[in-house]
């Protein structure tokens, strides 16, 4: 992994026994006990490991939930039921396992905005970054094909309008989109064919998913953490060692975003998702109001903010995909938008400009919405197509500190160095 | 660019951000004045009331069983805790009186045959399927009420400060989670003679200021005058339509009581650890200046 050293060294013989054949405690030691962590961390930072939970939660909730489900149009929706009142704690798995979907997805929306506000997109963490860009592709890949599970009317038409979204490609081939949705489908419509293929698929992408947590995690080893100040750790005394520093700290911001996680599971289970998806699933009839679940509203309303179909995907999957890009849009030298005193208003700007979008996106398509919805999905390109590049060539950055630990104690108020990397002997 | 013109900017965008888009005629045609009840088990600490499920249950079947089925419960969810708690011999005998029989078999003889209801059979409404059921209605189908209470819910109409700065944060603090049952009163008491003079009712509908639409294919089930008497002889509209409401609550999430008891002891514990580790995290980061 990283150019760290370990200063394992094996206690008993067994230990030494392995260290000698593979050596996974020297790993894990260098890696996670006495990694070098900036000093300076907020609990922005915390917001790895939560994830690392979401997704190990996600993985025991839903193996569990799978012992019991059935994936077929006419049994998905019972058997869904039967999880909620007769299988053991069924409710408890269901519950955790639906509001699980939300949290993941709010933890992965606070750590992208704070890799956006702290340049940790920035040389030499591209890589790192683009790999968290396709952990969150392929988490939204798993949650839309999720929610088709339960087979409730909303699960049906959200899948029925996503899918159908690739027709559009036919103004580029004419059948091309045709073939692709059939493919798809599994057929010439949404059916038990397209629910049995989803389930295998969400199943299968969670474990995609943790491949790549393991490639972001270890290019996050190689570079180090991004810290407030963007400044990299250049002597001992920038960093602390990760255990127990940085682990007490996660340990705390996790449990306290458990409460939350379980606030929602216990007392607002349904909360998040929508009443509609309570009625079984019914090809004739079409809800009056399609919406997906909150996390994908944004993304909604760009999709009908462009007035052309293939237009609207296009924009759609754009907003995802331009996060890739990042790293080189942004020409500031600069990484952390603490000293970038213009970027940081536009930075707010995006924020309000994405929660907006999550609002219009859970409205209907009134002329009035899709006004505002236009003009904010113009923002969100704007911001990284425009804002981005010249901003960062215009802007005169403030002052950076000469290190991290001058951010932190003050210019001359240094420790001498190395005072902190033995601090556990005090 | 200046931080003046920037902050001219964000005062621009937030201006523009405080007129609600929605149109006002939209408000007013979507908004039926769903009013929120209390409920017992409403919040993060209500639990069920044993015995107003009780009363709801038979106000279900006096009244909304001749139409509608309750599929997905078992006559012995009746018995279980956490709901109606019937006592389990009263529930066999409800169930093998219950009229609507159980089809069962093929016997011996390869004939599927009728049989009296048991604690492990769900209790059913009075038509064999789907299609029986609308072509006694005229073509409508009375949905069946297993689920109906998390099935429905009322939307906010308000504008988006108010909905997402005011409503959202107080819903989430206080766990509220009954619009469905709020819906189901305001609809049970939602019929009314005084149809508005521009609303040209269709035939074999119904008035209600709570239903979408306001034309309604299901007749009033309860009215004034007409309302299940209790054994102690008190009963009334409002009464009737608040039980049996909180009975479909129940028949909709009969784990509610074990979810939020079990919550309440998962929050404790979280609570703590959570200090705990708050603790522990000072103690460590005390050792160097941060």
């Amino acid at each position: 992994m990283g150019a760290h050293e370990s200063s394992y060294q094996p206690q008993t013989r067994m230990a030494k026994w392995w260290d000698e054949r593979l050596p996974v405690m020297r790993l894990m030691n260098a890696q996670f006990i006495d990694f070098p962590t900036p000093r300076n961390l907020n609990y922005l930072w915390t917001f790895g490991g939560i994830l690392t939970f979401c997704l190990a939660a996600q993985l025991a909730t839903g193996i569990v939930l799978a012992m019991h489900y059935q994936p077929s149009a006419a049994e998905a929706f019972n058997s869904v039921e039967h999880i909620r009142r007769d299988v053991n704690y069924g409710w408890m798995l269901r519950n955790w396992h639906a509001v699980g979907g939300s949290m993941f997805f709010l933890a992965v929306y606070i750590h992208i905005f704070r890799g956006l506000y702290y340049g940790s997109y920035k040389a030499p963490r591209e890589v790192l970054w683009i790999l968290g860009v396709f952990i969150f592709l392929a988490m939204m890949a798993t949650a839309f094909m999720g929610y088709a599970l339960p087979w409730g009317q909303m699960s049906f038409w959200a899948v029925t309008v996503i899918t159908n979204l690739f027709s559009s490609l036919n103004e580029v081939i004419p059948g091309l989109g045709t073939a692709v949705v059939e493919w798809l489908w599994g057929g010439y419509s949404v059916s038990g064919a397209t629910l049995n293929r989803f389930f295998s698929l969400h199943y299968l992408m969670p474990f995609v998913i943790v491949g790549l947590v393991v490639l972001h995690v270890w290019a996050l080893h190689v570079t180090g953490q991004n810290n407030p100040t963007g400044l990299d750790i250049k002597t001992k005394s920038d960093s602390v060692p990760m255990y127990p520093y940085a682990v007490a700290k996660d340990a705390f911001g996790l449990f306290a975003f458990i409460i939350l996680f379980a606030w929602f599971s216990f007392f607002l289970p349904d909360y998040l998702g929508h009443s509609d998806n309570y009625i079984e699933a019914n090809p004739l009839l079409t809800p009056p109001h399609i919406v997906p679940e909150w996390y994908f509203l944004p993304y909604y309303a760009i999709l009908r903010a462009i007035p052309s179909k293939l237009g609207g995907v296009v924009a759609m999957f754009s907003a995802v995909l331009i996060l890739v890009f990042v790293p080189w849009l942004d020409t500031s030298r600069v990484r952390s938008a603490k000293y970038r005193p213009v970027y940081k208003w536009f930075f707010w700007l995006l924020v309000i400009s994405c929660l907006a979008l999550g609002y219009l996106g859970a409205k209907p398509p009134t002329e009035d919405y899709v006004f505002w919805a236009r003009i904010f999905t113009l923002y969100y390109f704007a911001h990284f197509l425009i804002v981005m590049p010249i901003v960062g060539i215009l802007e005169t950055p403030k002052t950076l500190p000469r290190s991290i630990t001058e951010a932190v104690l003050g210019k001359g108020g240094g420790a001498p160095a190395g005072a902190a990397s033995l601090p556990e002997k005090r | 660019m200046t931080n003046r013109s920037l902050l001219l900017w964000a005062a621009l965008a937030a201006t523009a951000l405080q007129s609600p888009p929605a149109n006002a005629k939209e408000a007013d045609q979507a908004a039926p004045g769903i009013e929120r009840q209390s409920w017992s088990f409403g919040g993060f600490r209500g639990q069920y009331d044993k015995a107003q499920l009780q009363r709801g249950f038979q106000v279900y079947q006096q009244i909304c069983a001749s139409c509608h089925e309750l599929k997905r419960l078992y006559f012995r969810n009746l018995v279980q805790q956490g709901g109606p708690e019937f006592p389990e011999e009263a529930v066999k005998t409800l169930a093998a009186e219950w009229p609507n029989k159980i089809t069962d078999g093929p016997d011996d003889a390869g004939n599927m045959f009728e049989r009296p209801a048991l604690l492990s059979d769900p209790i059913l409404g009075p038509f064999k399927n789907d299609k029986a059921a609308r072509a006694a209605f005229g073509g409508a189908l009375p949905p069946d009420l297993s689920l109906i209470a998390k099935a429905r819910s009322v939307e906010n109409h308000s504008g988006w400060a108010k909905h997402v700065l005011l409503d959202m944060p107080k819903d989430i603090v206080t766990g509220y989670q009954e619009g469905g049952v709020d819906y189901l009163y305001a609809l049970l008491t939602g019929y009314s003679d005084k149809v508005p003079a521009d609303l040209k009712l269709a035939e074999g509908m119904t008035y209600n200021t709570a239903f979408p639409g306001n034309q309604i294919a299901m007749p009033a089930p309860l009215g004034k005058e007409s309302f299940v008497k209790y054994q102690d002889g008190s009963g009334s509209l409002e009464d009737n339509a608040r039980d049996v409401a909180a009975f479909l609550a129940w028949a909709a999430d009969p784990s509610l009581n074990s979810r939020k008891y079990i919550g309440w002891q998962v929050m404790v514990y979280l609570l703590v650890t959570t200090l705990l580790m708050y603790i522990g995290k000072k103690r460590i980061w005390s050792r160097i200046k941060h």
